[in-house]
């Protein structure tokens, strides 16, 4: 009988606390709109539109492999307030960050609520499979390259949309990110110049990627990208797929090799002691290194590496 | 006309000598030239946000690609069709079907998965002499299981999963609920059949462990492979706490029918055993979760939790059976080689009251545990250990340990072979080896489970 009434004052505890939980109140509401993006490249270009008007926190850093983020419990509570939700879609973060969207209680960044941005559907996406597609190809992507940052003309599309989006969900601000979007695209279009102009003596140049991060990159910049470290998307390096790329390289006389920075150099830097090829390890995102904060600086950080590669190894 | 001249421009414009995108080009684009190139740019930009949009509403259309039931599902397959058309059931009876049977109501059908566990073991496995023994172990060779899943967002305020798990002989439904995700005040609420929220082990999927088997404490305490799984419906929300703690509180209320093991007699006979029994509709039982989560460093978190689960036992409903528990897991992962090295360290203590008569030996409280640790070796190996500790909940006097070491190789993110060497020493007095052997294999969209 004692225990029992222990029992009872416990489950009277418990309810205590769970009314507790029910009188707090929600959030305040923020007067500067949450943004919360999945990656920092996305992170970037929304801060680039969304200036001081709007507080914005990128999930994976951008020095990790943004196909394999733990989706741990302390992300949820930057989504439990966050306004706008942007991800980078092609499924790239479709292992880790549906379960957080379904656990974070916030209706705001839910799939189709006006919180929750899709930026692929600004982007031109490159490398979309025909034909049947099964998982004998590897970690395919089903809609396409999801790496199509790596444009500059996808930056600007996406920073539009951000920016339109942006202004819908705070109208008094909307000629203030319009605003940004038009400086952003004045600044781009500046640096496209002066990178079109520093790339240009090498367009046509072959690579060797270990992943397949770089086709937009690459397009944009004339940039062939011959051969993969890995067979198959995702699939980790074999001898004999090793021993192909060696032979490619020889035979074509490619010199460098592009590795993301969250890739092992193990096999890569093997490739490049059979070759004689530069190993770079080239960042796909803003905050693959200390210096690197923001959108322009990935591009000048890449751009310097590959021309002081091309020129070693011309 | 505007679009004409516009072709003319372009005409005129690429038949120029001079007019190039070529970097180091000296002469200076015709004003003209600029004009025609940013209209090219922007029509350009709208195609391509226009094959965006296209894009997102294929997306949801890709899904019908993945394997689906040969039967029935494409006719029941969801739509946005207000008012149902009909088709003719099994009996002639008119069955409603939203959204009309044709090629675009496949395009909310739900992400379908199949995840096969084949396992062998070999090895000394005895009969402990006595009353009713610990439950049969692996067969030599057995399609352990195949898991069904079936997931889709249901409307703007809600998602569904249904895991179904099939033996080589027989089907149950290991869980099926509706996830609210848009309540207010960051409320998450589930109703269906789910496994509780009872520490770590009791929450996670057989294809998710990173052993073969579950733990002794699992087995002896908390319900066996099953665990507490049962009907009924779960609210939980994160709460405020300080300097990034994360905290998490869940409540939970079931049927109270959950647990049941199948142990074998020393006759060959078998008998069914459960945790909680609901012998009428009070008989509800009831977990309660807190979590505390804190990211340590970027690549080391601290994860703890405190779990109470009340539920009556099959002796009737004056008849309480009560667990307790704590766990506490640290992770590690470096973040830029996230892929290869990883590291979790991880252990549960339990403890059990269970109401029982006085000739059943009274009431039983009863200890176990595990500890464990799994290493990612490189980016397809794996290596681990457990120790457990377990009493019987029935008659606490009886004490099993084991150890186990697992070795594990991902071909793929889909598919994993694993090893396991275990080593139970039970209450009888009887010492078992058993090397399991362990093929995961996954098919179709099987979506991410929780942290």
């Amino acid at each position: 009988m004692t225990r029992s009434r222990m029992s009872s004052r416990w489950l009277l505890a418990l309810a205590a606390l769970v009314l507790a939980v029910l009188a707090f109140p929600p959030a305040a509401e923020a007067k500067k709109l949450n943004v919360v993006t999945s990656t920092t490249d996305m992170a970037a270009l929304a801060q680039e539109v969304g200036g001081d008007k709007i507080t914005v926190e990128a999930i994976a850093k951008g020095y990790q492999d943004p196909h394999f983020v733990e989706a741990k419990p302390s992300f949820l509570l930057k989504l439990r307030n966050a306004d706008l939700l942007i991800l980078v879609g092609l499924q790239l973060e479709i292992g880790w960050l549906p379960p957080l969207i379904t656990q974070c209680g916030n209706g705001r960044i839910q799939v189709g609520a006006p919180g929750y941005l899709d930026a692929s559907q600004f982007a031109q996406i490159l490398d979309v499979p025909t034909g049947q597609i099964t998982r004998a190809m590897g970690d395919v992507h089903p809609l396409g390259n999801p790496h199509y940052w790596l444009d500059p003309n996808n930056g600007r599309r996406i920073a539009r949309g951000i920016a339109q989006k942006l202004g819908e969900m705070d109208s008094a601000d909307s000629q203030y990110f319009q605003q940004r979007f038009q400086d952003f695209d004045r600044r781009l279009t500046a640096a496209e110049k002066t990178w079109d102009a520093q790339m240009a003596p090498y367009h046509g140049r072959k690579l060797v990627a270990y992943h397949t991060s770089w086709s937009n990159f690459a397009r944009y910049f004339g940039l062939q990208i011959v051969g993969y470290i890995e067979p198959r998307p995702g699939i980790p390096p074999t001898p004999g797929h090793t021993l192909e790329i060696i032979q490619l390289m020889k035979r074509d006389n490619i010199k460098v090799v592009v590795v993301e920075p969250y890739f092992d150099l193990k096999t890569p830097n093997s490739i490049g002691s059979a070759t004689g090829a530069k190993v770079l390890v080239l960042l796909p995102s803003v905050g693959g290194e200390k210096q690197v904060t923001d959108y322009f600086k990935l591009f000048d950080y890449d751009i310097n590496l590959l021309i002081q590669a091309f020129k070693a190894t011309q | 006309m505007k679009k004409l001249s516009v072709l003319i421009c372009v005409l005129l414009g690429s038949a120029l000598p001079g007019w190039t995108q070529q970097p180091g080009n000296a002469s200076p684009p015709a004003p003209c030239c600029d004009a025609i190139e940013q209209q090219l740019k922007a029509m350009e930009d709208r195609i391509i946000l226009l094959e965006g949009q296209v894009r997102l509403l294929k997306e949801q259309l890709t899904q019908s690609s993945q394997p689906a039931p040969a039967t029935g599902a494409e006719t029941a397959a969801a739509g946005t069709s207000a008012s149902p058309a009909t088709v003719t059931g099994p009996g002639g009876t008119q069955l409603p079907v939203y959204g009309g049977a044709g090629a675009a109501a496949k395009a909310l059908n739900p992400d379908i998965s199949v995840i096969g566990d084949f396992i062998g073991a070999a090895g000394h496995y005895p009969t402990p002499p006595g009353s009713v023994i610990r439950q049969a172990g692996f067969q030599s060779l057995t399609m352990h299981e195949s898991e069904v899943g079936f997931q889709a967002i249901i409307d703007p305020y809600a998602r569904g999963d249904f895991f179904l798990s099939f033996g080589e002989s027989g089907v149950d439904l290991e869980e099926g609920y509706i996830t609210f995700t848009a309540l207010p005040a960051g409320f998450v609420a589930r109703a269906g059949k789910m496994r509780a929220a009872f520490g770590k082990v009791n929450s996670l999927h057989n294809h998710v462990l990173p052993w073969v088997d579950r733990p002794l404490v699992t087995e002896n305490l908390v319900g066996g492979e099953d665990g507490i799984d049962d009907a009924g419906f779960s609210i939980q929300r994160i709460l405020p706490a300080p300097k990034g703690i994360f905290l998490e509180a869940t409540g939970q209320v079931f049927r109270g029918d959950t647990g049941a093991q199948t142990f074998f007699l020393p006759n060959g006979g078998t008998v069914e055993q459960t945790l909680f029994t609901a012998s009428n509709k009070r008989d509800v039982s009831t977990v309660a979760h807190l979590r505390g989560y804190k990211d340590i460093t970027e690549s080391t978190n601290l994860d703890l939790g405190l779990s109470y689960g009340r539920g009556h036992n099959e002796l009737g409903s004056d008849f309480l059976t009560q667990l307790y528990g704590v766990d506490a897991t640290v992770r590690w992962k470096p973040l830029r080689r996230s892929i290869y090295h990883s590291f979790v360290g991880r252990t549960e203590l339990i403890w059990s009251q269970r109401q029982q008569p006085i000739n059943l030996a009274g009431e039983q409280r009863s200890f176990g545990m595990y500890a464990s640790g799994d290493y990612q070796l490189g980016r397809r190996w794996f290596v681990g250990g457990r120790y457990d500790y377990a009493q019987r909940a029935r008659d606490a006097n009886q004490l099993d340990r084991g150890a186990s070491a697992v070795l594990t190789y991902w071909p793929s993110e889909f598919s994993q072979i694993r090893g396991q060497y275990r080593f139970t020493r039970y209450a009888e007095g009887i010492n078992a080896n058993e090397l399991l052997l362990q093929v995961q294999f996954s098919l179709g969209a099987h979506g991410a489970h929780p942290f």
